[in-house]
């Protein structure tokens, strides 16, 4: 933002207003000087105040951006055990903090995302895991789905073959003689 | 027969929410099952809540069962639990450590004084960071570890006197009949 006053040089063709008008320009120009600094100074407290609290919700030193990205996109996938329709990156619970920086110390460690997903799971099974993985507790949550799509289609199939056959003779007794035209 | 179809599918549909609200009420759907249970717990280091200078270790409590009561003075469920842990934990037969669980240490101490202590000693967890690897989400929650160091049973919430009398008594005496 630029904000410059500068009193431009009194016109010259009027010379009897002259001392009137230099009050008027000066109070002008004193004017716009206080409007420019509590202009700059809300937008500084601003810049401030926004900074604190993008710290205060997770003042992580990540090495650079790709780092953060992974960061987020792990703990997207992770579900807060406190607040259970929140995922660890959403999630403001203090509960949820500590987890976050577990997975971060562990980044730190160089740990790939499977291992740090295994530590959790140990911990806390695989109720932490928005993406449930496939077991003998989790295949009715997998394919329950398509066996009730599978017993809907055969129910379908069995009706629409029932009244094709009762419908049939008197469909195409009147239809099947060709001489339509 | 076709007929009565729609009605089957109705019953059925009728059944299948009355067992989703009979299992909800008798089940918590918010408890995370711990698979910790039979497995060794996890190797801990904490400071005494009196003493910060005494710390108490797994190691250090081999060789005989003990129960963990994970509580903090900020948790209102441990408020909840408090008067059943004031009149059970010396009839349990095994010590009870209290675990308080991130929690301001003077906090904790005018929490029982005010309350009572009903536990035999009292660690600290003041930044909770152990208690990731106990899998605490919440508090309370009971631990009983047995004299080899496994976790061989885990309270998620308060203990009532009929949790107490149904499962955790139960497990109890099913360690020490084990360990002579």
């Amino acid at each position: 933002m630029t904000c410059m006053v500068t009193p431009s040089p009194a016109p010259v063709g009027k010379r009897t207003d002259l001392p009137r008008l230099r009050v008027i320009k000066k109070q002008a120009f004193a004017a716009a000087t206080k409007l420019c600094i509590s202009l700059f100074v809300m937008l500084a407290l601003a810049f401030i105040a926004n900074s604190a609290i993008a710290q205060a919700i997770d003042p992580l030193p990540f090495r650079d951006h790709a780092e953060e990205l992974r960061f987020q996109h792990l703990t997207s996938e992770l579900r807060c055990l406190v607040c259970q329709d929140e995922n660890l990156a959403d999630s403001n619970a203090d509960f949820a903090r500590d987890l976050r920086h577990k997975v971060f110390e562990l980044m730190q460690q160089g740990k790939d995302d499977a291992q740090i997903k295994q530590y959790l799971v140990d911990r806390y099974s695989d109720f932490v895991l928005y993406d449930p993985p496939v077991n003998h507790r989790t295949w009715l949550l997998w394919f329950g789905p398509l066996l009730i799509l599978i017993a809907g289609g055969i129910v379908v199939v069995n009706t629409i073959r029932k009244r094709s056959r009762t419908a049939a003779p008197i469909a195409s007794a009147p239809t099947d003689n060709g001489d339509d035209w | 027969m076709s007929r009565l179809l729609p009605f089957f599918a109705f019953v059925l549909l009728a059944a299948l929410l009355g067992f989703g609200i009979w299992w909800n009420s008798a089940h918590d759907p918010t408890a995370v099952p711990s698979p910790l249970i039979n497995k060794p717990a996890p190797a801990f280091a904490l400071p005494m809540l009196d003493e910060p200078a005494k710390t108490v270790s797994k190691d250090s409590m081999l060789g005989k069962p003990y129960l963990v009561n994970v509580f903090a003075s900020w948790c209102v469920a441990c408020g909840e639990e408090h008067p059943v842990l004031m009149a059970e934990s010396k009839n349990f037969g095994v010590p009870v450590i209290g675990y308080d669980y991130k929690d301001d240490p003077n906090d904790a101490k005018a929490w029982l004084a005010q309350h009572g202590n009903p536990y035999d000693m009292v660690i600290a967890d003041i930044n909770g960071h152990t208690a990731i690897d106990f899998g605490v989400y919440g508090a309370p929650e009971t631990f009983l570890i047995d004299g080899k160091g496994v976790i061989r049973y885990k309270r998620i919430g308060p203990l009532t006197p009929e949790v107490i009398a149904q499962q955790l008594k139960p497990a109890i005496e099913k360690l020490q009949k084990e360990a002579p």
